[in-house]
């Protein structure tokens, strides 16, 4: 076998190993990575920068923890942004293992701000069939969710009681890890014209960059990185900071650099062993 | 941290550990971790499922009097005849309901949101002029060449053929983009468990010593 076959044939193991040992390392000794501001992640930070207090916004979480990597971080950052300039919240999830995630998020950032449930913000819950329980919300909240998760009817809730439809909340931000993104576009936006961004995991991402494009969603944010540029704009906004460990994907940006780094070297290696054993033939 | 987090995150570094040790090959601590999460999820799932729609949409109602939910009760009750080879057919009502409203509901929705507002977004204003211009003639090309690839009733031969190639190279360049944007995903998940035990070890070194 020669020098390149043997490159060819490399047991995968090899570079789960050699990707392991980067990750561990510059887990341990970290350093700053430069970051860009892409405008379809700059869009949401400045739509939600642009409301003002009393204003309600509607977070589409669906996702479960296998994706709390990716976008727990986009959760937690738009949630500070809105809570700290008095924006409402109207949260709903339509992924089966993800009530606990929206819980987790509300209930730790309510806390920080002080914020009371069924006032500053109310959160509906879970019901199966994303795409009808999205029609049904079109026309009104009450028909899916006629009690919010915690068992109280919506018209007990202060908040709730002006709301009737996607008409009474100024945008949709949903952050999803999988097919309930297409319900949003397809049905919220779709079908009853609502002002829609959205927050997807990094191997949905490029499939919904034409939704943007045709402006059917008017931001993107996409992955671990597109979390890192917003949770930079809040920074910069004040509204997060390192000190409180706040920043929570960007702390992971740079093993994706070194990672990516090692990744590309492994297909170079990779395509020059697939060359050079075609030639010697 | 105190004691009862330091334990229950020890249990999460260990099936952590446990599902990455798969990577090396099978065994008995990745199969504990996987069959731990299949059964976790599904009954976190079905206890979910009772509590936010079955008992408000099927039996609160029918306790409060709304007998004529026994409807679409009977109709779900008969997708269980789909385990009888025998019986199976008496779920063809269910199954038609579904799919008949599904599509009703669906199909017009789709059309206009996934073919004719995205063939809408390829509409652009085109020239030489400036850098949007230039990007929306590229657009314009690789569409049209990439649904050259995929028309087959002509022979891709001579200029039809070089289109149809341009489509392929439009096509790898998405895959290209798809395999970046996955690669990055799988990586933020490594990221994140990685900076989770480096956190939670370093902790444990605290408590310890």
């Amino acid at each position: 076998m020669t020098f390149y076959e043997r490159m060819m044939n490399l047991d995968r193991r090899w570079v789960y190993l050699v990707i392991g040992l980067v990750v561990v390392v510059t887990a341990i000794w970290s350093f700053a990575v430069p970051l860009y501001v892409t405008p379809e992640v700059r869009s949401v930070y400045d739509f939600v920068e642009s409301l003002v207090p009393g204003e309600i916004l509607m977070i589409g979480v669906d996702y479960d923890p296998a994706a709390l990597a990716e976008l727990h971080p986009m959760s937690y950052a738009i949630t500070r942004q809105c809570f700290a300039k008095d924006v409402k919240l109207l949260l709903c999830c339509l992924h089966q293992n993800g009530p606990g995630m929206v819980e987790q998020v509300v209930a730790q950032v309510a806390e920080e701000y002080g914020k009371v449930n069924g006032v500053d913000y109310v959160y509906l819950g879970y019901k199966p069939y994303p795409g009808i329980t999205i029609l049904a919300m079109g026309q009104n909240f009450r028909i899916p969710f006629p009690e919010d998760y915690y068992g109280t009817p919506l018209d007990s809730l202060p908040m709730a009681r002006t709301l009737t439809n996607f008409d009474n909340v100024k945008a949709i931000i949903n952050i999803s890890a999988g097919s309930g993104t297409e319900y949003w576009i397809n049905y919220a936006n779709g079908r009853y014209n609502a002002k829609l961004a959205i927050g997807v995991t990094g191997v949905m991402t490029a499939d919904y960059y034409p939704f943007l494009q045709s402006g059917q969603i008017f931001g993107l944010i996409g992955g671990m990185k597109g979390a890192a540029e917003y949770e930079y704009l809040a920074e910069k906004g004040g509204y997060i900071t390192r000190e409180k460990g706040q920043l929570w994907a960007s702390k992971s940006m740079p093993i994706q650099t070194t990672t990516h780094i090692v990744i590309i070297l492994f297909i170079v290696i990779g395509n020059v062993g697939y060359f050079m054993s075609k030639r010697k033939k | 941290m105190g004691t009862a987090e330091l334990i229950w995150n020890g249990v999460a570094a260990f099936l952590v550990m446990s599902i990455y040790s798969f990577l090396y090959k099978d065994n008995p601590f990745y199969k504990f971790a996987e069959h731990l999460v299949v059964g976790v999820s599904a009954g976190y799932f079905a206890m979910i499922l009772y509590y936010n729609a079955f008992l408000p949409k099927l039996i609160n109602p029918l306790r409060a009097g709304q007998y004529w939910y026994i409807i679409p009760g009977i109709l779900g009750l008969l997708m269980w005849a789909r385990f009888s080879q025998k019986w199976q057919w008496l779920s063809r009502p269910t199954l038609g309901f579904v799919i008949g409203s599904g599509a009703g509901v669906a199909i017009p929705l789709y059309l206009q949101n996934y073919v004719i507002r995205q063939v809408h977004a390829t509409m652009l204003p085109i020239g030489f002029t400036s850098w949007p211009l230039i990007t929306n003639v590229l657009i314009i090309i690789m569409v049209f060449c990439a649904l050259a690839y995929f028309f087959f009733s002509k022979q891709h031969k001579g200029a039809f053929g070089a289109a149809a190639t341009f489509g392929i190279w439009t096509l790898m360049v998405g895959f290209g983009a798809g395999f970046g944007m996955t690669v990055m995903g799988r990586v933020a998940l490594l990221a994140e468990r990685v900076v989770f035990l480096r956190d939670y070890f370093a902790q444990l070194w605290g408590a310890l010593f």
